[in-house]
């Protein structure tokens, strides 16, 4: 493929020749625990990237501290391991002024909700054009298993020896509210759904957040067991796909509805019937819809819905910086520095 | 005319300090007489002086701003100590300032102020103009607004419109009693207030009925004339160092050829080079204001990676806050600018006073060994080669670069003699597009032999694609290494890339007129202007002083040991507790002595002469 599909990506370079996945991997030792999530992950977007159909060069992976910010250093793009929880910032610096790049950072639970929540959530409102990665282990992993952000109350950690005392943040409500225009989540074991979210985040313009779940089989394993579990993984989740009723289970046999209090309340198709069935719209500019789904698994993961809960437009933070910087410089001409030095009071000395 | 049968007196200096409430237009009201002094062609330098808060109760003590102008037909050097003019708005104007003001200087003083209330108000029990309490001033009681509203009345404003012109009537009043020209104020307010024409004629109205009330009044018996000062041949324009620093960064962008990226948030004093820079999108500056004073740094960084001329402003406390991020920055070995325009500390302290105590923390707050070098502006005018000499440092090494300015060159101004374009460094930037190993591979760490900087090669350039962090890197392949003798090398070879920039800076400038002097002032940033002053003031007292301010605190160049170690003594008067004493001393084993005051305000020429003559003294008596 010499021609990106992705019209987001249209200011950026076109690949010279067709790319294979082996084309984005370094020559360095990966170095998570055997077994770590991170490794299906790295594969998914190492052999998802050639089908961006973009230069190598003109990708930039950028990381903060943690497990999963040692990403960039796998990926044979350019890259930046930068510090804890100030990638996105340095995103924002990066993608706002070279608008021919492709930047992606990778983050985790704690690198992207804890010690950068704040950036996380200003990359968010503003709609700079990034694709945010986050993987969620629910755990410290770098630092050796403490409790994270996103684990639950009362979690048993090195660090809360009588359980953890804080509620854990719903990653996706806070993308959502901080009006992200793209939020996802999918899970590290299945390549598939992960590859498909990947491609959707690509293909949006402006900020788009992917929450993946990421087993830490060191400190934290088997935290979204229910959902990879083959008993149990068909009734925890909820695919959900643009345009298609919400309905899961082996034989998608439940269904989402309406509730007359206007809640959602889930339901068995076979008694409710299809007609009554929500339907997914990721592209509703309003949001509460998206957010309900988010909402609608607690931390135990019973009904989880993985898949792209929105994806809508709104003016982008690096489109609109350097539409500014253009309109400029037709309406004013380009800068002159002599003028611009002397200003308007000047007197001459002889 | 009644003006002809006025005396014109002709004076080589004066100082004018005009104070009032923060509502009352002072720095507006100095801004104008300065910029009609400016087209003049007089030296001139200001010092503003306003609260941190933006409306104090009015009326109070905290809430008096001022502003303090020195003019001159001869090139000066500071705001000056003491004025020769006070004008005074009210009550609380009068006694924050009154302390300053020396026997026999004029004192303009607007009565309608002075009623009880105001009085009791700071604590005046008894009315200083009826008490004789001033006696020892040539005291102008004018009745200021009482004025403005007569003078206006035919407009169609309110009251309350009508006296905050008032600021206008003393401008009016001040412009004739100096004889300054006028048409640059008159055409500023029919811009400042085009969108209202009633406010905008009476403004105007204002400003010629002070004028006029200075040619009619007997109060006034003659006017004077400061004769335009000799400077050097060229154009000038007034600035401030606020303005010269973002000048200084556009012109650093032109001549480094790369697009300026700015992350700032907003802190005072600094906030105005913000404000400054994202007005020139048309010179393809980028302005980020960013949620805080991380990502402003660290946005910076990124766009400096991409291959942007990268810069943040802030004061001290964002600094602290940047520090991490500088330290990435020294690993990743990226240019970065990083400005402090430094305010009076801990922690909050004193945001609009100024104070250099920054240094330290630019020298050495951040954890490990991460050197950076630092350079320090030493006028308001001078912000401006400050930063092209940070822009060059930034870029020819890869290294974050400190710029310490401070609250009074940020908001002081002075003349300038306008540089031509064409005389401006070189400072073109050549980005590495072509492998640097024999074997055809790219090395990021791999250095200039003489500069020791490492190949800037930005995102986009095919086939150097690599990765960088802040774990610490194998020497020249930048993997990562966690080997002791590659860290130990590293971290040796950073100190010395900084430590090599020394080569490329000017010798220590001394200036010792009659080669005589035993003692020797060392400066650094904005006490430039009140070291110099003070040490002519020395001379003209028929002794010998040398004196020396350093633009490069980090490195420092390499002759300082030597010109430290040719004098019996060396003065280091600092706004701080003794940060440049405690580097020289450290480096240099000189036994350097230190003045130090951290008031908020600049050093008084004065003051620091009258050290100076006792260190010469004591010096001699050995
Ligand atoms: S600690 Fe956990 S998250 Fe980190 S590499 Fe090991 S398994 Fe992966």
């Amino acid at each position: 493929m010499s021609e990106s599909d992705f019209p987001s990506l249209r200011l950026v370079p076109k690949a010279r020749e067709p790319q294979k996945a082996k084309d984005f991997k370094t020559d360095q030792e990966v170095r998570w625990c055997p077994g770590c999530g991170d490794y299906a992950i790295l594969a998914a977007v190492q052999s998802f990237m050639p089908e961006l159909g973009i230069a190598r060069e003109n990708t930039v992976f950028v990381s903060g501290i943690g497990c999963s910010s040692r990403f960039p250093y796998y990926m044979n793009t350019y890259g930046m391991h930068s510090i804890h929880g100030r990638a996105p910032a340095i995103a924002t610096g990066l993608a706002s002024s070279r608008q021919d790049l492709s930047v992606w950072v990778v983050t985790g639970d704690g690198d992207g909700l804890s010690i950068g929540g704040n950036h996380l959530i200003h990359a968010l409102r503003r709609n700079v054009n990034l694709k945010i990665l986050l993987f969620n282990n629910r755990i410290y992993g770098l630092t050796k298993g403490q409790y994270s952000p996103t684990s639950e109350l009362g979690k048993i950690t090195k660090s809360t020896p009588f359980g953890s005392l804080d509620a854990p943040f719903n990653p996706l409500s806070l993308a959502l509210g901080a009006d992200a225009t793209f939020v996802a989540r999918s899970i590290d074991s299945d390549r598939k759904h992960l590859t498909s979210v990947l491609r959707a985040a690509a293909a949006h313009r402006g900020s788009a957040f992917v929450e993946i779940y990421q087993n830490c089989n060191i400190f934290n394993d088997e935290a979204f067991e229910p959902l990879k579990d083959p008993a149990t993984r068909d009734d925890f989740t909820i695919r959900l796909e643009d345009g298609a009723p919400i309905r899961w289970g082996a034989n998608a046999e439940h269904g989402l509805y309406r509730s007359p209090g206007n809640g959602l309340v889930a339901g068995e198709v076979a008694e409710q019937g299809e007609a009554g069935l929500l339907v997914h719209d990721p592209h509703n500019d309003d949001p509460s819809h998206a957010f309900e789904l988010s909402r609608l698994a607690d931390i135990s993961l019973a009904r989880t819905p993985i898949g792209v809960f929105r994806a809508v437009d709104r003016p982008v933070y690096d489109d609109m910086m350097s539409d500014q910087l253009d309109k400029a410089r037709a309406t004013q001409g380009e800068g002159d520095l002599a003028t611009l030095l002397a200003g308007s009071d000047t007197w001459t000395i002889d | 005319m009644v003006a002809m049968s006025k005396d014109v007196r002709q004076l080589d200096r004066v100082i004018i300090r005009f104070a009032g409430d923060s509502g009352d237009g002072m720095q507006l009201t100095g801004d104008r007489f300065t910029t009609e002094t400016a087209s003049f062609g007089n030296d001139l330098s200001t010092l503003p002086d306003f609260p941190a808060e933006i409306r104090a109760p009015a009326g109070t003590l905290p809430g008096v701003s001022a502003f303090q102008l020195h003019f001159a037909d001869h090139d000066i050097m500071t705001p000056g100590d003491r004025p020769d003019v006070l004008v005074a708005m009210n009550p609380a104007a009068l006694k924050a300032n009154l302390e300053d003001l020396p026997r026999g200087a004029d004192l303009i003083v607007n009565t309608d102020e002075f009623s009880k209330r105001n009085l009791t108000k700071v604590g005046y029990e008894a009315n200083p103009l009826d008490d004789g309490s001033l006696e020892a001033y040539n005291v102008h009681p004018i009745g200021l607004t009482s004025m403005t509203v007569e003078a206006l009345k035919e407009f169609s404003i309110t009251k309350k419109e009508a006296e905050r012109a008032k600021n206008m009537f003393a401008l009016g009043l001040l412009s004739w009693l100096y004889n300054r020209p006028t048409e640059g104020t008159l055409k500023f307010l029919e811009v400042k207030f085009a969108k209202n024409e009633q406010i905008m004629r009476a403004n105007i109205a204002a400003f010629n009925a002070g004028w006029n009330f200075g040619e009619t009044t007997e109060d006034f018996s003659v006017s004077y004339e400061i004769k335009p000062a000799r400077l050097p041949s060229g154009t000038y324009r007034n600035i401030s160092g606020n303005l010269a620093l973002a000048y200084g960064l556009v012109a650093a962008s032109k001549q480094t050829g790369l697009p300026l990226f700015l992350g700032s948030y907003p802190i005072t004093p600094a906030s105005d080079i913000l404000h400054e820079l994202s007005k020139h999108k048309r010179f393809g500056v980028r302005t980020f204001q960013a949620e805080d004073e991380i990502a402003a740094v660290g946005a910076a960084l990124g766009a400096a990676y991409g291959g942007s001329l990268a810069v943040t402003s802030t004061s001290g406390p964002g600094l602290a806050l940047k520090a991490e991020t500088v330290g990435l920055g020294v690993s990743l070995e990226l240019p970065l600018i990083v400005v402090d325009v430094q305010r009076a500390g801990p922690s909050t302290g004193m945001p609009t006073k100024t104070e250099q105590a920054d240094l330290l923390q630019a020298m050495f707050g951040r954890n490990g060994e991460a050197p950076v070098p630092i350079v320090a502006p030493r006028s308001p005018a001078d912000c401006f080669e400050t930063a092209l000499e940070a822009a060059r440092i930034a870029t020819t090494y890869r290294v974050p670069v400190i710029l310490l300015s401070d609250g009074y060159l940020a908001n002081g101004s002075e003349p300038w003699r306008i540089p031509a374009v064409e005389d401006l460094p070189d400072l073109t930037v050549e980005f590495t597009t072509e492998p640097n190993r024999p074997d055809g591979e790219f090395w990021p760490y791999l250095r200039d032999a003489t500069t020791l900087a490492r190949p800037w090669a930005v995102p986009g350039t095919a086939g150097l694609e690599h990765r960088i962090g802040g774990i610490e890197k194998a020497d020249g392949t930048g993997n990562i290494s966690y080997d002791a003798a590659n860290h130990d090398l590293m971290v040796r070879t950073r100190q010395a890339k900084v430590d090599g920039i020394a080569a490329t800076i000017p010798p220590t400038d001394v200036e010792d007129p009659d080669g005589l002097a035993r003692v020797l002032v060392l400066g650094w940033g904005s006490t430039y202007g009140p070291i110099g002053a003070a040490c002519r003031r020395v001379r003209r007292e028929g002794l010998s002083v040398a004196q020396a301010h350093l633009r490069h605190l980090n490195p420092f160049p390499s002759d300082l040991g030597d010109v430290l170690r040719r004098y019996d003594r060396v003065l280091v008067p600092e706004m701080n507790l003794g940060q440049l004493a405690m580097l020289v001393r450290a480096r240099f084993l000189v036994d350097a002595i230190s003045y130090n005051r951290v008031r908020g305000m600049p050093f008084k020429a004065e003051e620091l002469a009258s050290v100076i003559t006792g260190v010469i003294e004591e010096v001699n008596e050995q």
